[in-house]
């Protein structure tokens, strides 16, 4: 047992463990730095959206507003408030008569161009209008507040008014379906091939098949869930019930690959254990397999269906990524979701927009975030050594 | 958790019959041109806004996908209307006529100019339709032969431009923009030049040209930091952008909403919606819609869609082209040709 050791070789391996792991952190930094600049980039340009400026207006309720609802402002301040307060001035009267005659004093939205002018940003004020903005500021009847709209509003043309709700209650109906159709048919799939599936040529393809259809573009399921979906069942394009399948057909195999993991970890002696004392393969499975692999298969339940969350792809296939103003009424009406909305706002010329793009962006991330370490607790909470 | 198990098997099975069932539809829908995208939407906002009917779905799949989805049928599954950056064009209409829809009415809104936009800084550049279609085209003649375009620099089309590499951000095939760009400058100069006969149309597909997708920011975008390039895009992105790009003249015309009402700038095209007559009936809100969209509120000189980039049309024209919506004028293959 006395193999010489050259001390040159020795200072060489030294040498080379040195350079792997300098390569390997700035691997690290590298991945670090471009997550900083993204936060930063998006943050920068997004946290202003979260406030939107406000007009102290007097609206005053009278006949000329059926002809012309602008009339309702004092002239002074009318070009500085959003159209969105006044056009529905004229129903808002026809459904109440007996505000004719009054007036009413209210925070309105200010357009756009005021409220970029407000936050310092690029706009198109002309000089008067932004020398009486600088004046109201000064007394107070413009202040910036908390964009309630922006969580409260569905998508607008009018960027002082445009928010996320319709896309969020769109994200949630499709996150519900996916889970409906995905979570019961991938962990039952994942069950069968793991436990009662003979080791067959057959089972073995249909492995491999899952497995690569956990890696396919996404796009080519926006394809698959059009040609089905829509053209075959005929389901109403846009709706929320043929994104939700279409995303379930994507999370599918991620379910099944890792609610398989999950299984596949559990000791044989729990199922030489409960066989031995005479369970039937059915009690085994429900009675100690699921509850015990739960804890995994939640886990790539939730990454799968974050993934489901951010995809904007297979949508734009089946029609969602589309200007959809109002909330979803139910499964089969139009819906947009989160990342359509974001995509539709970056494509508006508008720049106020921009804004508006970045602060969607930062609601998403916050949500993936939640998932995510919602994911991660329950892992380290629930998971167990064996 | 049997019982549960029960339970969950019920909700699936409900929830499939419940949604295989035929459904009427109470929203307008609507598909086609990125270029119409922006007007169709905002008279859709304004109708969910101050009437009692939904707000319609607008989608922007560009003129050929959206007449695609328009052609495929009448019903419930069908958009209502197709928006389009051009006119129907004649395989579209036969299609949508075997499909069983045959009673379409055309509507133009206005005209939307092309720009040819580049960095604010540069200095003002002013180029003929013949030199810009040499600089975009696939074939060029050169020496009276047909060539694949071999030009990289400005002054080799024409020695008093500058030196400046020749790049364009344009938009990618599938876009109605592109369509109209190679009609009214690639096709316009075809037969204007010895050797260069009919029949030219595409754009050239090396570096010189980059489709940059259906996102005009991004063409912005690349032209703030790419100071030799052009932007190919519609001109309510440069009307937005003038703090930071400037348009290219034709000839001497600056793109402006004048000189593109007028005609006088080259690069222009007219905007259109396609209204499938049959589902007046069955949508409610449909009428509503178009006439909103016709009336002087929205397409007028003063109307809403001009503060967002679109040049209204001159009074008779517009005159009549409302008046063709309200009679549900029907749309014929004689007259898609005629031009």
């Amino acid at each position: 047992m006395s193999m010489p050791i050259d001390p040159r070789s020795l200072k060489k391996r030294k040498n080379s463990e040195g350079q792997f792991k300098a390569l390997s952190f700035m691997a690290i930094s590298v991945a670090g730095i471009f997550l900083v600049l993204f936060f930063s980039d998006i943050i920068r340009k997004g946290y202003t959206a979260f406030q939107q400026t406000e007009i102290k207006a007097v609206i005053t309720y009278s006949q000329t507003i059926f002809d012309n609802p602008r009339s309702a402002l004092d002239p002074r301040i009318n070009p500085l408030v959003s159209r969105g307060v006044t056009r529905i001035l004229p129903m808002h009267l026809r459904e109440n008569p007996q505000l004719l005659g009054q007036t009413e004093e209210f925070w309105v939205l200010a357009n756009a161009e005021v409220d970029q002018y407000v936050k310092g940003k690029p706009n198109r004020l002309k000089p008067n209008e932004a020398a009486l903005v600088d004046e109201l500021l000064a007394e107070g009847t413009i202040k910036k507040a908390f964009n309630i709209g922006f969580f409260t509003n569905g998508d607008s043309k009018l960027a002082e008014m445009a928010g996320i709700f319709s896309a969020a209650v769109g994200t949630l109906y499709v996150l519900c379906i996916t889970f409906i159709f995905s979570f019961p048919a991938g962990v039952m799939a994942a069950i069968y091939m793991e436990e009662f599936a003979p080791d067959n040529r057959i089972m073995q393809i249909v492995e491999v098949n899952i497995n690569n259809l956990a890696a396919i573009p996404s796009i080519l399921f926006g394809l698959l869930g059009l040609a089905i979906f829509i053209n075959f069942m005929g389901l109403p394009r846009s709706s929320a019930l043929v994104g939700g399948l279409t995303l379930a057909l994507m999370t599918l195999p991620v379910i099944i690959i890792s609610t398989r993991a999950a299984i596949r970890a559990i000791p044989d002696s729990i199922r030489e254990g409960a066989l031995a004392l005479g369970a039937t393969h059915w009690q085994l499975v429900w009675d100690h397999i699921l509850p015990l692999s739960l804890p995994g298969i939640l886990t790539g339940t939730i990454i799968g269906l974050a993934r489901a969350i951010g995809e904007t792809a297979p949508l734009l296939i089946i029609g969602m990524v589309a200007y959809i103003q109002d909330v979803p009424r139910g499964l089969t009406s139009s819906a947009t979701v989160l990342p359509a909305q974001i995509y539709v706002w970056s494509s508006e010329s508008i720049r106020a927009f921009t804004e508006r793009t970045s602060a969607g962006i930062i609601v998403l991330l916050v949500v993936l975030l939640t998932m995510n370490a919602v994911a991660i607790l329950l892992r380290n909470k629930y998971e167990r050594k064996w | 958790m049997n019982r549960f198990l029960n339970k969950a098997v019920l909700v699936m099975a409900l929830l499939l019959v419940g949604t295989g069932m035929a459904h009427a539809r109470d929203q307008i829908k609507i598909t086609g041109s990125s270029t119409v995208f922006p007007f169709s939407s905002y008279v859709a906002e304004e109708m969910g806004a101050t009437t009692k009917f939904p707000a319609p779905v607008v989608e922007s799949t560009g003129s050929g996908g959206g007449q695609k989805l328009f052609g495929t049928g009448i019903g419930a599954n069908t958009p209502d209307i197709a928006n389009s950056s051009r006119r129907m064009k004649d395989t579209e209409f036969e299609a949508a006529e075997k499909n069983g829809v045959t009673d379409i009415t055309e509507a133009m809104i206005g005209f939307d100019g092309i720009a040819i936009a580049q960095n604010k800084d540069n200095a003002h550049f002013d180029i003929t339709l013949q030199e810009l279609a040499m600089a975009v085209a696939a074939d060029v003649p050169v020496d009276g032969k047909i060539v694949p375009n071999p030009y990289k620099m400005w002054n080799e089309i024409n020695p008093n431009l500058p030196a400046r590499k020749i790049v364009f951000y344009g938009p990618p095939t599938s876009s109605g923009t592109r369509d109209a760009f190679e009609e009214m400058v690639v096709e316009k100069v075809c037969g204007k030049i010895e050797g260069y006969e009919k029949g030219y149309k595409k754009i050239r597909q090396d570096n010189a040209y980059v489709p940059a997708g259906e996102n005009d920011n991004l063409i912005v975008q690349k032209l703030t930091n790419d100071k030799d390039a052009f932007g190919i895009f519609g001109f309510s992105f440069l009307s937005e952008n003038s703090d930071s790009l400037q348009g290219t003249a034709i000839s001497g015309v600056d793109p402006t909403p004048e000189a593109i009402a007028e005609g006088t700038y080259p690069i222009s095209r007219s905007l259109f919606f396609y209204i499938k007559n049959a589902h007046y009936d069955a949508i409610p809100g449909l009428k509503e819609y178009v006439e909103l969209f016709m009336s002087e509120k929205m397409i007028g000189t003063d109307g809403l869609l001009k503060s967002i980039g679109l040049v209204p049309m001159p009074d008779a024209m517009r005159a009549e082209a409302r008046q063709n919506v309200l009679d549900k004028k029907k749309l014929t293959l004689e007259s898609l040709k005629k031009k």
